[in-house]
């Protein structure tokens, strides 16, 4: 898997920008405040967005239990480290 | 130019009937297909009726849509094939019929499961590799029986108006992504699943058609190509029947 290649910094910079492409936002304004429902834009249909880049960034396929879990930005790196992401 | 050329696009129930129809259709349009049912053997001569008219030798994926992990691991395989997801067609279906007092909860729950839990996970899987590239088309195989109801099939009804309502309400979330959503509601069509109705019963059928014969799989074939290819392009949220003038 690509992710073993990275160095925990990159991973992490990677997984920023994800979710900054997944919700429409700026890569400064990501960090661990996010929160699914909280976070103006992190609503239902952008979560569905968000989940379509963490795929195709990780190039992985996020279970439907960790779609509905993932709720927040220290949650998804919990998630992704299942998937063999390392942070 | 071919309606569906160089497009990436998945068809469960490919095995026959239908789904079979639609991935040599598919393949005469110019598409590369990944091919999803349950039976290998099926799916093993539609990949080589495929081949033989000319078309590229589609990616199967044995797999039982009603099994979840199944489920899970065939679109895993099929995002490890392809990272291109251009259409569905979602046709995996399955007939029980039975009169209201003779339906066991194992019989529900079987025709649930096949014909609309499945079909919306399956979307869901799709919609997400669309997601990426904001676009693509989802068809959904509802059936005219879920419109107008039909004796002895109170299950199969409610799954196929199950579809109708998914699929409108999917249309609705999944446009603002620019995914399309569309069904086709088959009225009586030559195919297997017809084979068990009782002569009397399908002279009664007839009788209801306006064109007064039974439709062909090729026929609903085409119709669900052009709803998977930019010729519908600004098509979504619609069931269009494919009945002859069955339900009017």
């Amino acid at each position: 898997m690509q992710e073993d290649k990275l160095t925990l910094s990159e991973s992490e910079l990677i997984l920023r920008r994800a979710f900054a492409n997944g919700l429409q936002i700026s890569e400064e304004s990501v960090n661990d405040a996010l929160q699914y429902a909280s976070t103006p834009g992190w609503d239902s249909v952008a979560h569905m967005a968000l989940i379509a880049s963490l795929d195709s960034t990780f190039d992985i396929m996020l279970d439907t239990d960790d779609v509905l879990e993932l709720s927040s930005y220290p949650k998804a790196r919990e998630i992704l480290r299942k998937y063999g992401v390392r942070f | 130019m071919k309606l569906l050329q160089d497009r990436v696009g998945s068809i469960t129930g490919a095995s026959r009937g239908i789904g079979r129809a639609t991935a040599l259709e598919a393949a005469r349009q110019g598409a590369r297909l990944i091919l999803i049912a349950r039976s290998r053997e099926g799916l093993e001569e539609t990949a080589h009726q495929v081949e033989n008219e000319g078309g590229v030798r589609p990616q199967i994926i044995v797999c039982d849509v009603a099994d979840e992990s199944s489920l899970k691991t065939a679109f895993r395989e099929m995002h490890g094939y392809t990272k291109q997801l251009d259409f569905l067609v979602n046709n995996a279906g399955i007939l029980r019929d039975a009169v209201i007092g003779m339906i066991s909860t194992k019989q529900i729950l079987e025709v649930l499961h096949t014909n609309l839990i499945s079909l919306i996970q399956i979307m869901q899987f799709a919609a997400r590799i669309m997601m990426g590239a904001k676009s693509g088309s989802i068809v959904n195989i509802a059936s005219i029986i879920g419109r107008s109801g039909n004796e002895g099939q109170v299950v199969y009804g409610a799954s196929k108006a199950g579809v109708i309502g998914a699929t409108k309400s999917a249309a609705r979330e999944l446009a603002p992504h620019g995914i399309r959503v569309n069904a086709v509601a088959p009225g009586v069509i030559a195919t297997s699943m017809i084979a068990n109705i009782p002569e009397s019963k399908k002279e009664e059928l007839l009788g209801s058609i306006k064109m007064n014969r039974l439709g062909q799989p090729e026929e609903v074939a085409k119709i669900i190509c052009v709803l998977a290819s930019d010729y519908s392009s600004y098509v979504t949220g619609q069931i269009l029947g494919v009945d002859g003038g069955m339900w009017l």
